[in-house]
């Protein structure tokens, strides 16, 4: 599938901005099912902008300007051709030992109720692979993923409790379960392409992969209850949505900020009938 | 149980190192004692340095009880405490090169990886990143119990941001001002050049782009923190600037520090903030305390981190069961000083021990300091102990338990008089380009509380001047 991205994250300040610093994780890689035809990304102020990859091979842009900055946008367009390859990742960089994503992290900690969710979900399937197929099934009936950009995540054990997240709070838990189950688990943000089929496709989205010893890593989209398919475009990975946030940044001035963010993610048949 | 005493040894001789000491108590009067103990405190409280416990909500700031007596160490005693405080630092060194590079000891089986990769100290972005000089570990607070006249052990290595320096430098400032008398009778090592060999290490580990002169200052989290005393006196002594994150900022990945005559660029950052708060793009995201891009900065080589980003890795003290097996590994040498012989509660055999041994042991948190989390199991109630069993059994990686050491004790000003009370110390090793110092002592914290082994100043602990006595 051809998926067309743009994506713009749009600031506005009350009080202009003195410094602005971010550091942008907005940018995909190529893997096997997933070719980068192009990709451009653009702030609309005038500033530095520096491409760099953290540990785990992302690519990092941290962009500053100088203000006085009443407002500005970053701006991401690109065209992405992916294959449906079951969730099974291939033909990624490597950098991080797996042991790595045994971690677990502030957002990612099981309570007494997840580790006990963890196991009942899991207990009557036989292999792993079965086992994260059970959770992923299991915390899809079980926790209601929310479609909104009024809210940010809370973290496994308060989503779980609440019985509902946003698609970030879903893949932590599932992330929670998997590493106190004793498998290596990481956070993914990524893109899923608008369909018919998919509920929770409204553009940005959040999953988890899992490394199986017999497959390596493969993804696990529990808000959506399937594995990767190619409507899905991977862009960063991390311990948790703190190391793979598309964007994170810091401001001198710039009180009374608000945030628009905009996403459109669709599969590129509109271009020939456009000419 | 019948410890060592540093100046009585099993309780009928006189050490020699305490002759003088021992007569001048004899022989001083006790009002002249009395009252230079107020004096002590006076001095103290005017100074203003005082420790902020967490959890006490009656003083949020106190004094850290200050005893006359001072602690005295041989000069052949120290001399080989130092060669064993400058191997164990030359080891941690080489294991945070190792580990952040080309984890040779990590291949050769001398630690079990996921020790290190599952360790959230263990900091991806410092991986295969070249620290300046190649040194991590700056300033290292190595704690030593003794439990015979031979016999030190490490009890703890302190990779981060060790603090209790300035007590070491106040205490014996206080003893030159109450006690003149009793340095004319003992040749007694200085201290007070200790700013001078921090100051010579920061300036040795600057960054290449800067100048001969380079900038340096000292990064608090602020006054609210319960080491601000010690960081505005360091600040002072070093004749450096005392910041806060918001007094700095990075430009182009160059860190600048705001001054009343503008910007001017910092080339090396004496940091007492934890790696979690000091850069809020990189780590915790909610940190006010750190400065935006400082990570950026470092990782292009601009500014220098002391000590480095990472080196909580090195003092967990999982991995500081293994810390034999890495000093020789590193060193090719046979470790100077002793580890406390340690269970690992995450190897199943050891935590069996562990539970069937609570009553006997101490157990820690693997990711514990200042005394808390912790269980000493001879001064433990039933409840105590069966909260750590259950802990141990729900989390045993967790933890490490070690026997309970029969820590030396020194004479001591108590109510009722002079008794021993147990002690430990911590040294504190500075590693630059110009290679390791180590000032003749550190600090010695005794647990005032009889029979208490627990010398943390969170947990009711007291100081005493450390002297090395040069003949």
């Amino acid at each position: 599938m051809r998926i067309r991205i743009s994506h713009s994250i749009a600031y506005a300040y009350a009080e202009p901005a003195r410094h602005i610093t971010q550091i942008l994780r907005l940018t995909p890689r190529d893997h096997d099912g997933q070719h980068v035809m192009s990709w451009r990304i653009e702030p609309t102020v005038d500033g530095r902008l520096r491409a760099t990859q953290d540990a785990f091979g992302n690519i990092v842009h941290s962009f500053s300007a100088d203000g006085p900055i009443a407002e500005m946008a970053i701006k991401v367009d690109g065209l992405i051709e992916t294959s449906d390859l079951a969730g099974v990742l291939r033909g990624t960089a490597e950098r991080v030992p797996v042991d790595v994503f045994r971690r677990e992290t502030l957002l990612t900690a099981p309570d007494e109720a997840l580790r006990r969710f963890s196991a009942e979900a899991t207990h009557a399937a036989g292999t792993p692979l079965s086992q994260m197929h059970a959770l992923m099934e299991a915390l899809h009936a079980g926790v209601a993923c929310i479609e909104t950009d009024e809210r940010t995540g809370v973290g496994a054990a308060a989503a779980f409790a609440a019985s509902e997240g946003i698609a970030q709070d879903v893949a932590h838990i599932f992330i929670a379960c998997a590493r106190h189950l004793g498998m290596p688990a990481r956070y993914v943000s990524g893109y899923v392409a608008q369909s018919e089929s998919l509920r929770h496709a409204n553009g940005a989205h959040a999953w988890a992969e899992i490394h199986l010893d017999d497959y390596g890593w493969i993804g696990f989209d529990a808000a959506n209850n399937l594995c990767p398919t190619d409507t899905h475009v991977r862009v960063a990975t991390g311990l948790d949505f703190s190391g793979a946030a598309p964007a994170r940044g810091a401001r001198a001035g710039g009180d009374g900020e608000a945030l628009a963010v905009r996403i459109s993610a669709r599969e590129d048949g509109s271009r020939l009938t456009e000419q | 149980m019948a410890a060592f005493d540093e100046m009585t040894g099993s309780g009928a001789e006189l050490r020699p190192a305490y002759d003088a000491l021992d007569r001048w108590l004899k022989e001083a009067p006790p009002e002249m004692l009395a009252l230079r103990r107020s004096q002590a405190e006076l001095f103290f409280r005017r100074i203003g340095i005082t420790f902020a416990v967490y959890g006490d909500e009656e003083s949020t700031e106190r004094l850290i009880p200050f005893d006359i007596i001072p602690r005295v160490l041989t000069k052949p005693e120290w001399t080989r405490l130092e060669a064993g405080l400058r191997q164990r630092v030359t080891a941690l060194n080489m294991f945070l090169a190792d580990v952040y590079g080309p984890k040779e000891c990590l291949k050769a089986g001398i630690i079990p990886p996921d020790l290190v990769y599952r360790n959230a100290c263990y900091q991806l972005d410092m991986v295969d990143f070249a620290v300046p000089h190649g040194i991590y570990c700056h300033i290292a607070g190595i704690d030593i119990v003794r439990v015979d006249a031979d016999t030190f052990y490490v009890l703890e290595d302190n990779a981060r941001t060790p603090s209790g320096v300035s007590y070491m430098m106040e205490n014996r400032e206080v003893m030159l001002r109450l006690f003149p008398e009793l340095f004319a009778t003992h040749r007694v090592a200085p201290v007070d050049n200790y700013p001078d060999q921090l100051l010579a290490t920061l300036r040795s580990v600057a960054p290449r782009t800067a100048s001969s002169d380079p900038t340096i200052c000292l990064l608090t989290p602020g006054q609210f923190n319960s080491a601000f005393y010690e960081h505005s006196f360091l600040a002072d002594k070093l004749g450096v600037e005392l910041v806060e994150g918001s007094d700095l900022l990075v430009k182009d990945d160059v860190v600048y520090m705001r001054t009343t005559q503008g910007p001017k660029r910092v080339d090396v950052i004496y940091r007492r903030i934890d790696d979690d708060f000091i850069d809020p793009l990189v780590f915790r995201g909610d940190s006010v305390l750190g400065v935006p891009g400082l990570i950026g900065a470092y990782k292009a080589g601009n500014v220098t981190l002391a000590n480095a980003v990472g080196t909580g890795v090195a003092d967990d003290k999982a991995v500081y069961s293994y810390m034999p097996e890495i000093v020789k590994f590193f060193t090719g040498e046979e470790p100077i000083l002793k580890n406390v012989p340690t269970w690992r509660c995450r190897e199943p055999d050891a935590n069996a021990y562990v539970l069937d041994n609570l009553e006997k042991l101490v157990v820690k948190e693997v990711n514990g300091s200042g005394g808390y989390g912790m269980l000493v199991g001879p001064h433990a109630n039933k409840a105590q102990i069966e909260t750590f069993r259950r802990k141990l059994k729900a989390q045993p990686e967790g933890f490490i338990a070690q026997p309970t050491l029969a820590l030396s004790t020194c004479p001591t000003f108590v109510a009722s008089g002079v008794a021993p009370r147990h002690v430990d110390l911590r040294p504190y090793v500075l590693s630059g380009a110009n290679g390791i110092s180590c000032v003749p002592g550190g600090l010695t914290r005794v647990a005032l509380k009889e029979g208490s082994l627990v010398v943390n100043s969170s947990q009711g602990g007291g100081t005493k001047d450390t002297w090395v006595l040069d003949a």
